[in-house]
């Protein structure tokens, strides 16, 4: 019990970590200024020498390990639920962090799919 | 068409690419996968099943999908709000579902139903907030500029 939820903790903190940081690493990228395919490969060479990038890569490389090492412990039915929680600590984090203004709507829909992830995984 | 109305559709839209890109790349690999057959996790095992995979040409079409959710989802995120993309890409799980009824005639329970409303409820009130509350890189340096 102890070690799934040690890993569960790294799963959840990697995955939102590493989505915050390049969540923050995009936005001082600057968007693209069209959707067009060479403006996309500017923004694309931007992001990629963005360093936050590369400290959200190794985070969800991370998660995603601790993800396939829960999933040889446990069946998919407890793991993804388990894992929805990460829903709720990214929405944490982009308050915190990131300064988002996380309404009180925006948080009961974030609650929502929460749970109505844990119950499709539930199967 | 108001600056806002705009953000909106542009932000729905890659979000769509990011659901349909997962959805199908994930799909792909599965199938891929499946022709290989079950993988041994030995050193033998991952050699036999290496140049497999290497070989096989819907895993190659599973990572074009996969590279492309992954574009989307970092342009996405260079506007829009974390809190905002995160949760709606969540609607994925809905349209697996619903496809997995109509297209493969999958047996639903009621439990994965009222996760499938859940779902939708939850998208749809995100999805009725800004795509966008914190302010532009550009915007923020101007600003700062302005102020000194």
């Amino acid at each position: 019990m102890t070690r799934f939820a040690i890993v569960l903790a790294l799963l959840i903190l990697g995955s939102t970590g590493g989505e915050i940081a390049i969540t923050y690493g995009m936005k001082a990228a600057g968007e693209p200024a069209r959707l067009r395919p060479k403006e996309l490969l500017r923004f694309l060479l931007r992001a990629l020498c963005n360093g936050w990038f590369w400290v959200g890569a190794p985070l969800m490389a991370l998660a995603f390990y601790a993800l396939l090492v829960l999933l040889s412990w446990e069946p998919i039915s407890l793991v993804i639920p388990a894992s929805a929680l990460s829903y709720v600590v990214g929405t944490f984090g982009a308050k915190y962090i990131l300064g988002e203004d996380v309404t009180t709507a925006r948080w009961a829909g974030v609650i929502l799919v929460c749970i109505g992830v844990a119950l499709v995984a539930k199967g | 068409m108001t600056h806002e109305r705009r953000l909106r559709i542009k932000t729905l839209f890659m979000v769509l690419c990011m659901v349909v890109c997962a959805n199908t790349g994930d799909l792909m690999l599965k199938r891929g996968m499946s022709r290989i057959g079950e993988v041994q996790p030995t050193l033998a095992g991952l050699a036999r099943a290496f140049p497999l995979t290497v070989a096989n040409g819907s895993i190659w079409i599973g990572i074009i999908f996969l590279t492309g959710f992954m574009i989307s989802y970092m342009t996405v995120l260079s506007w829009a709000d974390y809190s905002y993309v995160m949760p709606a890409g969540a609607f994925g799980y809905a349209v697996l579902t619903l496809l997995a009824v109509i297209f493969l005639h999958e047996a639903v329970s009621t439990r994965r139903w009222i996760g499938v409303v859940f779902i939708c409820v939850g998208v749809l009130l995100v999805g009725q907030t800004k795509p966008r509350t914190t302010v532009a890189a550009e915007v923020q340096e101007e600003v700062s500029e302005v102020a000194a």
